[in-house]
């Protein structure tokens, strides 16, 4: 088990330093009130950064590959030739606009609304990990909560329509409801196929048992399940109402949807919700099917071997073998995170938007029924498997004997943890 | 210290925004309180580390009534925002009903003797990550060093301590790992909830064929049925 600070959480670690440099006993209330603000802040801090930051990448990338995709340049001028400081430049221009709310809206709640969508897209980042031992909450029912958390982003959405007073706002919101309403059951099916052979809702649990190369990832585990992550992907698409499923918006019908009334930032903050939940539903597709921090190639047990042994140095409780390897995740996944929102986005501006009735029907003609049979297939196969060949996976070990071997690991990071503590 | 600080500001937001959804009369603007007093009921699971039950109350009552209210309102409204307006006597009733449930909730608060209740639970949180790992390793050491069927228990029941999503599917499914391990099996299989649990899904599976039927489109000669959703 990797983890930045293997025997201490990061309150513990800021208690002691403080009572150590200070001579104040490290049980003092006011000493762990301060570690505890100063463990939170950090967290949040780490976690919005994040959450700011690859949306002003991920919008950049959008203008340039739609730029590429139309035969254009996109952005060139702003921060160099590649115009990567465009998305800095619209920030600053969106924040100085003034701050509207029609005469006809509902102000209360056409002025939560976006923060709503904005808090639902947030919280989605406290329980995705991002690298084995960087996760902010570490939550048993990590999935479920997930995926609770990412449908509550859609209530903003149809609140801020419906409070706009105006009919494109509302036609925009009532689409974004039915749709929702629709795509969180295959979305939530979908998910459930790799949470069933993991056996566990625990993100970390899903993501050790695909260690090793990449034919232990998810997707390659049974043909239901490579299809399973096609459709988890398509649906996940139309989850975060990107094109063809941008219905809510659709520029071209309805103005622009239930962001019609918005301006300046709380027009920006939609956009860095949107952006930002891109990258949740991405990363959970990573994680879910693609592997999650492994690389699939082996660098990540060559940095293990490389950096064995290093263990406690200079800080207590600070190993940097599991700092690297925590670093080398965290870049692996959201690499795999950002070729999916890099999937989503040239699908964006390569398919048209279908109409509202196409795509009620994609989803409850098609994607239903096809993720309940992939769901079921996915029982099936390793039932099949044993009574034809009285073992449950064609190749290598059982999930379960491989969940085992890990469990045997963690036992012994465990003592060692229990050693570096006291 | 700074769980009754979160505790004080999410009870005090739960009720606000409860109290919220009463006074304001604008159909809307309840949704919004509702999502204020119901995802904050859910902050409090989260601080009773019931994570599961947590994101079962997101995703159930904020995450599904509550959109569903906002689309029924929004597909049936007649004009731009939905009011309702009580009448005094239902003010009177509604008070009446609701002061009546507040004196039986504080009659059976009474009831209780906190004291010997609350020597029951563990004395001071420590963070689990930590504690897991410290009592785990303990019993451990005293399943190594007795090799008792007792301290194989302890430990099978340390290690599922606080992790209640496992236990909660398996009682789902039947078993009871926690009470089986207690009793030692002895008496059988501790009754667990497979049946009230397959009971509900076709109760479920019956109301949802129900509004399936309810909801069709009548067919006519001309094709009439497609209807589109704006």
């Amino acid at each position: 088990m990797h983890g930045l600070f293997a025997a201490l959480t990061l309150e513990d670690f800021i208690a002691r330093t403080i009572s150590s440099l200070t001579k104040i006993p490290a049980d003092s209330d006011t000493l762990l009130l301060i570690a505890f603000l100063a463990a939170a802040f950090t967290h949040a801090g780490l976690l919005l950064g994040l959450f700011g930051g690859l949306p002003v990448f991920y919008i950049w990338l959008e203008r340039k590959v739609a730029g590429r995709i139309q035969d254009r340049l996109g952005p060139t001028r702003v921060g160099g030739s590649f115009g990567w400081l465009q998305t800095i430049a619209d920030g600053i221009k969106l924040i100085q606009k003034e701050d509207l709310v029609p005469k006809d809206a509902d102000a209360l709640v056409f002025r939560m609304a976006p923060y709503l969508a904005t808090i639902a897209s947030f919280a989605a980042f406290m329980v995705l990990p991002i690298s084995d031992g960087w996760i902010a909450v570490t939550a048993e029912c990590g999935a479920f909560l997930i995926l609770a958390l990412m449908s509550l982003e859609v209530l903003g959405i149809i609140l801020a329509g419906y409070s706009s007073g105006s009919k494109w706002a509302l036609f925009g919101a009532m689409r974004e409801a039915a749709q929702m309403v629709s795509y969180e059951i295959p979305m939530a099916i979908c998910a459930l196929i790799p949470l069933m052979i993991a056996g566990s809702l625990n993100f970390q649990v899903i993501g050790r048992m695909q260690s090793g190369g990449f034919w232990n990832w998810f997707i390659l585990h049974d043909p239901f399940t490579f299809l399973a992550f096609f459709c988890y992907f398509t649906v996940a698409t139309a989850s975060v109402k990107r094109a063809p499923f941008d219905l809510a918006e659709a520029e071209s019908e309805l103005v622009a949807g239930f962001h019609t009334e918005y301006s300046g930032f709380r027009w920006s903050i939609f956009f860095l919700a949107e952006y930002s939940s891109m990258f949740a539903v991405s990363a959970v597709a990573a994680i879910l099917f693609l592997g999650g921090w492994h690389d699939g190639l082996g660098i990540d047990s060559v940095i293990d071997s490389l950096f064995r042994g290093t263990g406690t140095g200079i800080i207590e409780g600070f190993s940097l073998g599991s700092y690297v390897a925590n670093v080398f995740g965290a870049v692996v996944l959201i690499t795999k995170a950002c070729l999916l929102v890099f999937v989503q986005i040239w699908v964006r501006w390569t398919l048209p938007r279908l109409r509202i009735d196409q795509v009620m029907t994609t989803c409850l003609k098609y994607l239903v029924p096809i993720s309940c049979f992939l769901f079921l297939a996915a029982v099936l196969w390793p039932l099949t498997l044993v009574t034809m060949f009285s073992r449950p996976v064609i190749a290598g070990p059982a999930l379960g004997e491989r969940a085992l071997s890990q469990q045997k690991g963690s036992s012994i990071d465990a003592s060692e943890r229990l050693g570096a503590a006291r | 210290m700074i769980e009754q600080l979160l505790f004080y500001t999410f009870a005090i937001l739960t009720c606000g925004g409860a109290v919220a959804v009463v006074a304001t009369q604008n159909v809307v603007r309840m949704a919004f309180w509702l999502v204020v007093s119901l995802g904050s009921v859910a902050a409090l699971f989260f601080l009773l580390h019931a994570d599961f039950l947590g994101a079962a109350q997101l995703l159930i009552y904020v995450g599904g009534t509550v959109v569903l209210l906002v689309f029924g309102v929004m597909l049936t409204a007649s004009g731009p925002y939905t009011t309702i307006k009580t009448s005094p006597a239902e003010g009177i009733i509604g008070a009446a009903v609701g002061i009546m449930l507040l004196l039986v909730l504080l009659s059976s608060i009474g009831g209780v003797d906190w004291v010997s209740v609350s020597g029951r639970l563990p004395s001071t949180p420590q963070s689990p990550f930590t504690a897991d790992s410290v009592r785990e390793a303990h019993a451990e050491e005293s399943l190594v060093n007795s090799g008792s069927t007792k301290a194989k228990t302890d430990l099978a029941a340390v290690q599922q301590q606080g992790r209640t999503v496992r236990q909660l599917g398996l009682s789902f499914l039947g078993l009871r790992p926690d009470r089986n391990l207690k009793e030692g099996g002895a008496n059988g299989l501790a009754p667990a909830y497979f049946l009230p649990f397959e009971i509900v899904s076709v109760h479920l599976l019956v109301v949802l064929i129900g509004a399936a039927y309810l909801a069709r489109a009548k067919r006519r000669a001309v094709s009439e049925d497609r209807v589109s959703l704006d």
